[in-house]
């Protein structure tokens, strides 16, 4: 018999790093020991645990990372307690990668690309900043602008502090909603920030988070003179299959899984606005 | 006796007694007749159908459009103001915005017992005094209506209206029907024969859900098989015993509330006789507790939840915990 | 080629077949409903016009076991029990249903191929048979079907008192050459008359002139049609049209926790009128009984379409307008779109 698609492998979790008191990141490893899959930023897998349930996930490690597959997820339901409860060791089961990804190799080469995200949002987003960091030739300078309620909710703060921000093709504008002790950085929200900071016309913008943040961020940038079609998210609907035959993840005639996640802005309005 | 009821329908709208009315819809053919709301004279006037196959029991629909502003409209056959009666019992219609007129009833034919009979691309079916004249493309047809009226109507409970605030024809009375012969057959069965026959039944369940979403008993916000923590969801059978889990658990659900009006059978596209199982609880509650019939009055208690600490039940039964 | 037997000798036919391979056809159940059966010696294949489920379970059956896990402590095991289907017959499936299954060919056979489906189709063998009879809610034609060449790997007329069948594929002539002891030589002719004869009826049926409508390039304009209000506004919110529907394809993937710590994990039949479809943890895009509805119709009518270069996601069969609780259906949606479009 083929391969089938729908029949996962056997990943090992081999480190478990808590990100936020509700975020935790897995990275996950074959029986070989080695990463199960390589992955165009922005793509997702489908992670499940027998018995318990399966949901898609997207991938936050970079392509080019070496030594694994890395899902940073957020506590919300059956299956993501059940993985926020497990142990180091523990195998789950994976497939994919899935989706489109961005198009890091056509759209986004030789541009300034501007990254906005809110809460969990950076999630998706981490693998594509990685891969232009690790890139930097192929791409111009990368602005981070990352939001969430409180600085404890930021997700993977010291990556962020640490790495990101001394490295000198990017610039990180990180905000919390309100006022706290111990944060000396900007407060107020994303959207509002990202309107603040006078970005050139010229930069591609991607975005995740919230769809609250999303809308008012692009409300702000297209008053500022941004074009839809300069600006790119990624989507997110409930998936059964991952490969456009389950029938659930459609914005009228795209499936999120197949022909997204990644849709640019100016497509996604010619789609039904149901999601 | 449909232009009298849109006469009336006409009436009622245009003097604001109600601001809408809730009937039957014509569709492609005579038969395939859709519940709809009629905003408009003109509406009433171009699309209301009442004939031989007006089966659809409007009072589900009731639940929501009587929480809609002003009042509304419904047309009632004798059974269908049994589940009239046990959803307000329920505090599930909001009486007020209703206005409830009860209509005469003389059987409704099921077109798929025309099917059965080998007649088929029906392009009309005229009733004339009790023999259905049915024109097909392969030419004229002619049955007594009584032979293809459907299972619930031949063994029809109740010609009474037991709910209305007018009434267009005559009421009956509550007959003496032979509804529960069937059950009787089963009941006679071995335990092993019974447990056949219901297997071969079940197992033809696709789980479409039809039976569940128009029985007007079926009332719950979310039901336990469509809770995903419930412990109990399930979409499809993972063996023949899981499947006839769901039907025994919903006739044991409905128990005392079904009026025993026969939506269940009339949309099972399997054909399943689930009315079967809800009418086997109706003849064990006359027998054990009385006669009861849920619906016949509102505000009635069902014979299982009326007892009372000392009077009728075990404290075993009221007690946690067992007796004080 | 045409070949024939007596229609009184079917069995015969039946009798070849099944003696090489395993043979479904339609057959009355007690309650008097064709359903696909396996056929043994003696049994009669069924006069109806059609089954009453469609022939998409040979390939998508409502449950499909896809694989079994067992999880002790950290450790998985995952076993992986698909195995070769062997060959076997559909027999007597009508115009419709055989296009139903390039439709959902479209769907399973799309890269990455779903080798539970794959293993099904490519091992089966489809004989049709002509519809002598069509009923009132016939409207196949209204998507190129000729209910008269009903395709497949051979077609089959009854033609009189003969049972007449035409080898179209090279698996087709396979068949009818491991057969041919039970067949003789037929009449082309008469097979034409027959043709035309059901050509007659088709012309006279009810539903004949509805028609879709290509709004592929009108996506927004009919998703935000004001029709899909009231057209779905009785709508019971059942699985009916879809589980009998031989284009509806949905599933869900659940996992089953049975004996011994081992979980099976299967598919199932799904219907995108469920509330709880598109259910996520922060809600639903899909929020009253409209949406999901008005996206079960733009699917088949315009979504799929896109997808398939212009093909239809329905074959007029008339299942669903035969087993809908409210009776409404597809036929009178695709009327409400075709005014919309005047």
């Amino acid at each position: 018999m083929n391969k089938e698609e729908l029949i996962p492998q056997i990943g090992v979790v081999k480190e478990i790093v808590q990100e936020t008191g509700d975020v935790k990141s897995f990275h996950v490893v074959g029986l070989d020991g080695k990463p199960i899959f390589k992955n165009i930023p922005g793509q997702c897998a489908m992670v499940s645990v027998p018995g318990v349930g399966e949901g898609m996930f997207s991938i936050t490690s970079a392509p080019q990372n070496p030594d694994y597959n890395e899902f940073s997820i957020k506590k919300c339901g059956h299956l993501t307690s059940w993985l926020h409860d497990m142990e180091e060791g523990q195998e789950i089961l994976v497939r994919g990668p899935y989706g489109n990804g961005f198009p890091v190799d056509t759209d986004f080469r030789g541009k300034d690309l501007v990254f906005i995200a809110g809460g969990i949002g950076l999630a998706p987003l981490r693998s594509i900043i990685n891969y232009c960091r690790a890139n930097p030739e192929n791409y111009g300078h990368l602005d981070i602008i990352y939001g969430s309620r409180t600085k404890e909710d930021l997700v993977k703060r010291k990556e962020i502090e640490e790495e990101w921000a001394k490295d000198p093709h990017c610039s990180v504008y990180l905000t919390i909603d309100r006022e706290e002790e111990g944060w000396d950085g900007h407060v107020g929200f994303v959207p509002t920030y990202a309107s603040e900071l006078g970005l050139s016309l010229d930069k591609i913008i991607i975005i995740c988070g919230p769809p609250i943040m999303i809308h008012f961020t692009l409300e702000g940038l297209k008053k500022q003179g941004f074009k839809t079609s300069q600006v790119y998210t990624t989507m997110e609907m409930r998936m059964k299959c991952g490969i456009g035959k389950c029938g659930r993840c459609n914005i009228g005639d795209k499936y999120v899984c197949k022909d997204g996640p990644v849709f640019r802005y100016d497509k996604l309005d010619l789609l039904p606005p149901e999601f | 006796m449909q232009d009298e009821l849109i006469r009336r329908a006409c009436e009622l709208l245009e003097d604001g007694t109600v601001n809408r009315v809730l009937g039957w819809q014509k569709g492609q053919f005579v038969y395939d007749i859709t519940p709809a709301v009629f905003t408009s004279v003109e509406e009433v006037k171009n699309n209301f159908v009442y004939n031989d196959f007006c089966g659809a029991n409007l009072s589900k629909y009731l639940r929501s459009e009587s929480e809609k502003e002003g009042k509304v409209l419904v047309f009632l056959k004798p059974c269908d103001t049994y589940s009239f009666n046990q959803l307000l019992t329920e505090y599930k219609i909001h009486r007020d915005n209703v206005y409830a007129v009860g209509i005469e009833c003389y059987g409704k034919a099921d077109v798929e017992k025309l099917r059965a009979k080998g007649i088929d691309c029906i392009t009309d079916v005229k009733n004339e005094n009790g023999t259905l004249k049915i024109s097909t493309i392969y030419g004229e047809e002619s049955v007594p209506a009584m032979d293809v009226m459907a299972e619930r109507c031949l063994n029809c409970k109740s010609k009474k209206h037991v709910a209305y605030d007018e009434l267009i024809g005559e009421d009956g009375e509550v007959l003496d029907s032979h509804r529960f012969d069937e059950v009787e057959e089963i009941e006679k069965m071995s335990a092993e024969e019974r447990f056949k026959f219901w297997q071969s039944q079940l197992s033809k369940c696709i789980r479409c859900n039809a039976c569940r979403n128009v029985c007007p008993a079926c009332t719950c916000e979310k039901c336990v098989f469509d809770n995903y923590d419930s412990g109990a969801f399930n979409k499809a059978p993972a063996n023949s015993f899981e499947e006839s889990m769901f039907h025994i658990i919903r006739a044991f659900h409905v128990a005392g509330r079904c009026t025993d009006c026969g939506e269940c059978s009339r949309v099972c596209p399997e054909h399943i006789p689930l009315h079967l199982l809800n009418r086997k609880f109706i003849k064990d509650y006359n027998e054990l507790y009385g006669p009861f019939m849920a619906g016949a009055e509102v505000g009635q208690v069902s014979p299982v939840v009326d007892y009372t600490k000392d009077k009728d039940a075990e404290a075993s039964v009221v007690q946690k915990g067992g007796a004080e | 080629m045409i070949v024939k037997v007596a229609y009184s000798d079917l069995n015969k036919v039946l009798d070849a077949i099944s003696a090489n391979e395993k043979l479904y056809l339609p057959v009355d159940n007690a309650a008097g409903q064709a359903e696909f059966k396996p056929y043994t010696e003696g049994v009669q294949m069924s006069k109806q016009l059609n089954t009453l489920r469609s022939a998409k379970d040979f390939f998508f059956p409502q449950v499909q076991p896809m694989v079994k896990f067992r999880r002790e402590g950290k450790h998985i095991d995952i076993f992986d029990e698909r195995s070769e289907s062997e060959d076997y017959v559909i027999f007597g499936a009508r115009a419709c249903d055989v296009r139903s299954f390039d439709v959902l060919d479209n769907v399973f056979l799309a890269d990455p191929v779903d080798t539970y489906y794959e293993n099904r189709r490519k091992h089966a063998t489809i004989v049709s048979l002509a519809c002598n009879r069509p009923a009132e809610t016939c409207f196949c034609g209204s998507f190129g079907i000729d209910a008269a060449k009903p395709a497949g790997d051979v077609q089959a007329w009854i033609v009189g008192d003969d049972f007449c069948m035409e080898p179209v594929t090279e698996k087709g002539q396979k068949l009818i050459d491991s057969i041919k002891d039970v067949l003789t030589e037929g009449d082309q002719a008469a097979v034409d008359a027959q043709i035309e004869k059901i050509h007659e009826i088709l012309d006279r049926l009810p539903l004949k002139d509805v028609k879709p409508v290509d709004n592929r390039d009108k996506e927004l304009e009919v998703f935000n049609s004001p029709k899909w209000a009231e057209l779905s506004s009785h709508c019971l919110g059942c699985g009916a049209c879809t589980f009998v529907c031989p284009t509806c394809q949905c599933f869900d993937i659940e996992d089953f926790t049975g004996n011994n710590h081992t979980i099976e994990r299967y598919r199932c039949w799904d219907s995108c009128m469920y509330n709880d479809f598109t259910m996520m943890a922060a809600g639903t895009p899909r929020k009253t009984q409209k949406e999901r509805f008005r996206q079960r119709f733009m699917h088949k009518l315009v979504y799929y379409p896109i997808k398939n270069d212009g093909m239809y996601s329905c074959v007029g069969c008339g299942r669903c307008l035969k087993k809908c609780p409210i009776q409404m259906n597809i036929v009178k949606v695709m009327k409400a779109l075709e005014e919309d479009a005047e």
